[in-house]
């Protein structure tokens, strides 16, 4: 286990600021079977941070935990801890922690309503009721999406008229929209061409000012592209963590670099 | 490039052309022809419906015309017919049972879609299932032993009435709305919901917010099904109705419905005139579905919001 509380500071000496998310010790079981063993690492605030591995390594099940998604599929358990600022996510209410921890899906999802209405809902169930401050923190959202341009006109078009990048950035403007502190995107362009999945990565590079973003991804250059830290996952376990270009250069484990030359995966 | 052309060229060609026969074979011919004959038995059974209830009624619709609809007394002897107490005892039925059946129906189906243990909520089901399966005539007599003695106490005069029609009718579509419901709650995507979450929704936020809408249509849909079936239930209400053709000044008082009264008086009616009236009467109940079927249709059209096409 590569102990990587070094890596970060080492990565960050200014920062104020410890890691945002510190896992230690985590084991996660569906039913009886294990698929996460023992996973411990600290992810860096700022920046983004990629997960990769093969299908079924377990990675989307790490990057659900981070904000107990996990809780709402059946016969689930999280053994270990997390901490958000070094706060313990497991003790923390659960609607209050997915505020500051917000999800981006592998499929677009957003919901049969209009572009505004599925921009302000996060923002409505957050008790915001007044028009003008909604109005404004629905334009704000989609600015920061870099979708603002695109949609300007058609606030109040159903937003399943949007193509796929563009329903894909509207879900991450909708994540947005209740500032999360850190965001979880989940394979977000694995269905996309690669325009779409360009603006997607130069949008998440425009978040890292205000937004810790943790990426779990299939495609390993994605990963070298946008992201300061990579974990490497296999058979539920983090074989490697690193700063990207040590993963991608001069991986320390043999797994890793099989995987990543594509021996295997 | 040439040479692939040659290539292509020097194929064999297929031995023999595609006949008709061949292309028989291939089933595309066959299936076409099969599900389009279904497809217009369908269309043909309801024309000839209609045409018979409009044919065979034509010596009562020329001697009442549209009177019929508003006439309000039905006396077989002196020759006088009137739909309005069966139109009334049918629609009021049907709305009041509806009334019940629809908020118990919904609440049940999200309790057994997003919030009961899922061993609880398939036993449930199995239940709800099972209730639909039973014959109408046991909830017709459930009615007279249990509910009529009930409602007696309650105040209804007769025990029997529009009232316990209405709550015999609203237990018997219960089963659909709550079954069908349930399946369009289950099929609302899992990622839905938990865009929802991981927006800091609550689950009931989710599931009030975002899956109930998102399965509005299926739910609507339970609902115009119980609809039909409240319309058209004849052998209960007839045992809980009071099968008295007036229209009451309390809801407490017997009644009467078309399909009860076709059902009732069909075997009896001698007189060419008491015939015609009665199937002029099934005629009207189906105007009554059709124009129910297009305001629901309207209902779906108009609340679909905005921006909320799937």
């Amino acid at each position: 286990m590569v102990d990587n509380l070094e890596i970060v500071r080492e990565a960050r000496p200014h920062a104020a600021a410890g890691p945002k998310l510190v896992v230690s010790g985590l084991n996660f079981y569906y039913g009886d079977k294990q698929v996460l063993h023992d996973i411990s690492l600290a992810i860096p605030p700022n920046q983004i941070t990629a997960l990769i591995g093969p299908s079924g390594c377990g990675k989307s099940t790490f990057l659900r935990t981070l904000n107990r998604m996990h809780e709402t599929i059946r016969n689930t358990r999280a053994e270990g801890q997390v901490l958000l600022d070094g706060e313990d996510i497991m003790a923390m209410d659960v609607v209050q922690l997915r505020r500051r921890v917000g999800m981006v899906f592998q499929r677009s999802n957003p919901f049969p309503k209009s572009i505004f209405d599925n921009v302000a809902y996060g923002l409505r169930v957050n008790g915001w009721m007044r028009k003008r401050p909604l109005a404004e923190a629905v334009e704000h959202s989609l600015r920061r999406a870099a979708l603002w341009d695109e949609v300007k006109d058609l606030l109040h078009e159903s937003a399943y008229k949007l193509s796929g990048g563009q329903q894909q950035r509207l879900c991450i403007a909708r994540a947005l929209a209740v500032d999360p502190e850190v965001l979880l995107l989940d394979e977000p362009c694995s269905a996309l061409d690669p325009i779409a999945t360009a603006k997607i990565e130069e949008l998440m590079f425009s978040l890292k000012e205000t937004c810790t973003l943790v990426i779990v991804t299939h495609n390993m250059q994605q990963a070298a592209r946008v992201a300061e830290h990579t974990g490497f996952f296999l058979h539920g376990k983090l074989i490697e963590f690193n700063r990207t270009e040590v993963i991608f250069k001069r991986p320390r484990c043999k797994e890793t670099e099989d995987y990543i030359t594509g021996r295997f995966g | 490039m040439g040479s692939r052309v040659a290539t292509i060229e020097h194929l064999p060609r297929a031995k023999t052309p595609r006949t008709f026969f061949r292309r028989l074979r291939a089933g595309d011919h066959i299936a076409w022809a099969i599900t389009a004959l279904a497809a217009a038995a369908v269309l043909a059974i309801t024309l000839l419906l209609v045409w018979e209830l409009y044919s065979s009624s034509a010596l009562a619709r020329t001697k009442f015309g549209w009177s019929f609809l508003i006439g309000r007394t039905w006396d077989p002897v002196a020759g006088e017919f009137g739909a309005l107490p069966f139109l009334y005892g049918t629609v009021v039925t049907s709305a009041l049972a509806l009334a019940m059946a629809v908020p118990l129906g919904v609440g049940a189906a999200i309790f057994l879609a997003e919030l009961a243990p899922p061993r609880i909520s398939d036993g449930l089901t199995f239940i709800v299932e099972l209730l639909a399966a039973v014959p109408s005539v046991i909830y017709g007599l459930l009615g007279i032993f249990v509910l009529a003695p009930l409602m007696r106490r309650a105040g209804a005069p007769y025990g029997v009435g529009i009232m316990t029609a209405a709550v015999v009718l609203a237990i018997m579509i219960l089963p659909f709305i709550v079954s069908i419901s349930r399946e369009a709650l289950l099929s609302v995507p899992r990622e839905q919901r938990e865009a929802a979450l991981a927006l800091g929704a609550t689950r009931w936020e989710a599931t009030w917010q975002v899956v109930v809408p998102y399965a509005r249509l299926g739910i609507f849909g339970s609902v115009f099904l119980a609809l039909a079936r409240a319309l058209g239930e004849t052998m209960a209400v007839t045992m809980v109705i009071g099968n008295t053709p007036q229209i009451g000044a309390s809801l407490l008082e017997p009644g009467y419905s078309i399909a009860a009264v076709i059902a009732n008086e069909f075997t009896e009616a001698v007189e060419d005139l008491h015939l015609s009236a009665l199937i002029e009467l099934g005629l009207v109940l189906f105007g009554l579905t059709l124009v129910l079927n297009a305001l629901a249709r309207l209902l779906i059209v108009m609340t679909k919001r905005k921006g909320a096409e799937q």
